[in-house]
Formats: C-alpha cells, structure tokens, sequence
C-alpha cells in the first residue's frame, strides 16, 4: 500500500514534469524552425525595398511595403486604443473604485469580449465599410485592429491598476482632488508601467493579426502612401507568398515570417522586462 | 480657477464614461451589423434550414452551413483532446512540484507562443505538422493523405490554445490556500495525492473555465487552420481527411462574395454564428470565474 502511493506520485511527477518541459520544446521547436528557414533568403534587400516587376515570379525586391503597412496599421490601431481604452480603464478605478460589484460585471463583459475572434471583427469591419462606401484602405484596417486590440489593451491596463491600493485613492480625494485628478494624477502616474505594458501587448496583437486586416486593409505592392489607399501587412504578405509554387518566393515568406517573429519576440520580452523592473518601485 | 476645474471633472467624467460605454456596447453593435447584413439570407432559407442542411452550392442559392459547423466542431475537438491533458499536467508541475524559479520561467514562454501571430503557426504546420502527418501518422494507419486535414488542423490548434489555458489553470491553483494543502499534507498524504484530491477539487470551476475559454479561443482561430486544414466542403469522420471549418470559410471567399447574390449575406452568418456561440460560450465560462472572485 505504502508503495503503491508513493509509484504513483514518481509516475505522476514524471509525467508532469514530461508535458511541462514538452511545452517548452515546442515554442524552441517553433521558434527555431522558423528561423533556420528564415535565415537562408534573409538579407538587407528584404527589408529595405519593395516588391519590383515580377517579384513574385522570384524577381528582384522585398517585403518592406508589408513592414511599413504593418508598422502604421498597427501603430494607428493603438493611438486609436489608447484615446478609448485608457479613459475607459481609468474610469473603472477612479469613478467606480467603490462599486467593486459594478467593477466585476464590467471586467466580466470585458472578458468575453476579448474572446470574440479576429475573424469576426475583420466581418464587421467590412459591414462598417460596406455602409460607408469605403474600399479596402489603409483606414479601414485601423478601425478593425483598434475594435480588435482596445479590449485587451484596457483589460491589461485594469488588471495593473486595480493592484493600486484603495487608500491612494481616498488620500487623494480628502487632500480635495476632483476624480479626474485621482484619475489622471494620481492613478495613471501609479499604473503607468501597466499603461506602457499594456500599450506594447495591444501593439503586439496588432501587428500579428491577419483575420481582421483581410477584409479590410486590402493589399499592394506600393508603400503606403495615405489613409485612403489599400496597405500591405507582414502576416498577408506571409500568407500570399506562403501559397506561391515557386520555392524563392515560399523563402521569402520564411524570412518574413522571420522578421515578424523577431518583432514580436521583442515586444514581449521588453514588456516581461518593463513589468519587473517598474513593478519594483510601485505603491503595493 | 475652480470652477475650471469642476468643469474640467466633468467634461473628462463624460468622456472617460462614453468610452466605456463604447466599448461595452461594442459586441452588440457588431451583432447588430452582421445580422443587418444577413438578414437578406434569414429572410429567404430559415434559419433551420442554414443550420442543418449540408447543400453548399452558392450559385445556386443553396447555403447549408452543417459540414462547416462540423468541421469547426471536429477541428476544435480534437485540439481540445490533445491540448488539455497536456496543459492540466503541465499546470500541475509548475505550481505544485516544480521550484519557483520555474514560473518564471514558464510566464515568458507562455507569454511569446501567445503573441506568436497564427500565420506563423499556419506555416510551422506547413512546414512540420503535415509532412508529419503524412509521412509518420498515416502509414502507421494505413491510410493515404496529403497531409493537409482534420488531425493537422487540430494538432496545429493545440499548440496555439496551449498558452491561454495555461495561464487560466495556472492562475486557478495558485488561488488554493496553502492551509489547504498543508493540512493535506499533515493528514499523511502525498505530494501526488494532495494535487489529486485538494488541488483539483478546489480549483475545478478554474479548470472547467480554462477549459472553455481555451474551446472558444480554438473554435475562433482562422488562419492557421485554413492553412492546415485543406478547406474541401465536405464532412467525414476521418481525421485525414480535409475539412472547412467556419472561419476558413468567411476568410477564403471574401474576393468573390460581392460577384455571387446573397454570398456576402451568407459569409456575415457565417460571422454572425461564431460571434453568437462563442460570447455565449465566453460568459458562460467567464461566470465561474466571477463567481469565484466575487466570494473571494
């Protein structure tokens, strides 16, 4: 009986042991082929020129219409985001910081809102611009990415602000401050390494998301040139490239998905940094 | 001066208030809109009949969504299937066996395969899963392939809701109280047996939610899994064979929807479907987690 217990615990650790570090061989697993893929076509031409007259037969040219599209569609999504996600995530912790019941049932809908599908906001954007008359432009891309992205980026910046503690708050209304002051004074100087957080995530889902930007961003091979013109994105110009038959154009689409890797990978590990090392220094 | 400033609180008050709202209303604004645009398509066939008939043939004016349902369900399922043990086990390690510097290490891993974009999922499954498939799995079975089918598309989705059920169970266990656990301990047990008949039953609403939210997450993913997937309309129960789930379905045909009458109608119910089952799905799930939080 005694033995028994004790094989099964060995076998169980075993095996937890097995799926977590599985785990971690699967994203080196990942990481790593895209990579050794990716190195072969990469080069400076790749990063630095657009596709020219039969790129996409194995020409001359590169991926940079795609970075840059990526680059603005992602970048207006978040300026786009932080004028409605940032009031709102300030509003839920300086208006509402009593009501901690009204607080739960608003982070609940917030929650499940960023469950909905990016496929599902590239469908709505395409409504929106159905009915505004709009073709695929670099416009419409933004919208889509910012209804996609302002979720999550209030979600984050919540999630840091609601650890600030309550006697901030109430210090900083007897001393007779108006709520916007608590709220921008006082709770978004305590919260900003959260604000920066949650900018670099939403920034990093943007840039990642192909579903939304299909219908709505369109593609060229031009450099964006205004807010009203069609806009490649790195993760189309991976996915097109990707269905080509021709094995240099499926290289390019290796060292592209190479770049987006590398860019994503940044963010993230940059965000990770800034959470500890700001996190230090905060009220707790 | 003061008055500017009273007036300022509550022009910003307003402000930060309309946001929120905004933002709030924003699932319904989006299902208002699909289902304007679909509307034309619920008018003309019934709803039963999208729902369960498997006739597709757009130019005709045939719209059965069943095969793509099923495919989206099979697709998900078997993602599920290898997804969840995997997490629960690897869950289990982080927090109760393994040293704390583990979790540090697991928060930046689970954290980069998040951001990973799914097209760069689609292609390592191009690239890895299918010849995989293909070559290793389907001669074991005896079967002939080209690789690009159900069991791919699921494998491929199971590595992409691996993170955001992980993070889910890892947060669900670290909220059972030490006391619990000692007390478990002190009674004799083991360290298995404490995970076993504490840990678990403490934690079951956080793992019965992780395991949802991470069903919604697989349900939704687009790309990758039209990568993988084959995207042939059609329905069997062999996982080597292709399928079309949902999403592939809206994303592969957005060129031609406006030169076909009423397919654009028939792609935004086919939005409309997934946004439906899976805010459900999400609140349903999402509850526990309130709950628990509320008692807290």
């Amino acid at each position: 009986m005694r033995h028994i217990k004790y094989t099964e615990q060995a076998f169980f650790k075993f095996l937890t042991g097995f799926a977590c570090y599985s785990v971690i061989g699967i994203l080196c697993l990942i990481i790593s082929i895209i990579f050794i893929k990716g190195v072969g076509s990469l080069s400076w031409e790749m990063i630095s020129q657009a596709p020219k007259g039969g790129y996409y037969y194995g020409g001359d040219g590169g991926v940079l219409n795609a970075i840059l599209g990526s680059l603005y569609v992602a970048g207006g999504a978040v300026l786009i985001a932080i004028v409605l996600g940032a009031p709102a995530a300030l509003f839920i912790n300086s208006f509402l910081f009593r009501y901690k019941r009204l607080q739960n049932i608003i982070r609940y809908f917030l929650d499940a809102l960023w469950g909905i599908p990016s496929i599902v906001y590239g469908a709505f954007g395409f409504t929106i611009m159905l009915y505004f008359g709009m073709n695929a432009s670099l416009l419409a891309g933004i919208i889509t990415v910012a209804c996609l992205i302002t979720p999550i980026m209030i979600r984050s910046f919540d999630e840091v602000l609601s650890t600030i503690p309550t006697g901030l708050h109430e210090a900083a209304l007897s001393l007779g401050s108006t709520r916007t002051e608590l709220a921008f004074k006082v709770i978004f100087k305590q919260g900003l390494p959260g604000f920066v957080t949650a900018i670099l995530l939403a920034f990093g889902r943007g840039i990642g998301d192909a579903a939304s930007v299909l219908f709505t961003a369109g593609y060229t091979d031009q450099l964006p040139s205004g807010l009203h013109e069609p806009a490649a994105t790195l993760p189309l110009a991976i996915f097109f490239q990707l269905s080509s038959p021709i094995p240099e154009v499926r290289g390019r689409a290796y060292s592209a998905a190479a770049i987006l890797t590398c860019i994503i990978l940044a963010i993230t590990l940059i965000s990770r940094l800034l959470v500890n090392k700001y996190s230090k220094n905060n009220l707790k | 001066m003061g008055r500017f400033r009273y007036s300022y609180n509550f022009i910003t008050g307003k402000w930060m208030l309309v946001t929120l709202a905004v933002i709030l209303c924003l699932p319904v604004i989006i299902g208002i809109s699909l289902g304007i645009r679909s509307a034309d398509l619920l008018h003309d066939n019934g709803l039963i009949d999208l729902l369960f008939s498997s006739a597709w043939a757009p130019s005709k004016g045939e719209f059965g969504f069943l095969p793509f349902i099923l495919s989206s369900l099979y697709v998900t399922i078997i993602a599920f299937v290898l997804a969840a043990p995997v997490c629960l086990l690897a869950a289990m390690y982080i927090t109760q066996f393994s040293k704390p510097r583990m979790m540090k290490i697991m928060y930046p891993v689970a954290d980069v395969m998040a951001g990973i974009p799914s097209v760069i999922y689609g292609m390592w499954g191009i690239i890895v899963i299918i010849p995989f498939v293909r070559d290793v799995l389907a001669p074991l079975f005896n079967v002939h392939t080209t690789g690009y089918s159900i069991l791919s598309g699921g494998i491929v989705l199971a590595v992409m809701c691996i993170p955001y059920m992980l993070n889910m169970l890892i947060e669900s266990f670290k909220t059972v109280p030490q006391g619990l656990r000692e007390s478990a301990l002190a009674l004799g047990a083991t360290h298995w047996q404490m995970v076993k008949h504490v840990v678990v039953r403490k934690s079951f609403p956080g793992i019965l939610s992780a395991f949802g939210l991470g069903i919604t997450k697989a349900f939704g993913e687009t790309l990758a899994v039209m990568m993988v997937v084959g995207n042939v309309v059609q329905f069997s129960l062999n996982p080597f064979d292709p399928a079309y789930p949902l999403p592939a379905l809206i994303a592969n045909n957005f060129g031609e929807m406006m030169s076909i009458p009423m397919y654009d109608s028939a792609l935004m119910f086919a939005a409309l479907i997934l946004l439906v089952v899976i805010l459900i799905i999400n609140l349903f799930f999402r509850y526990f987690i309130y709950r628990s939080k509320k008692i807290r």
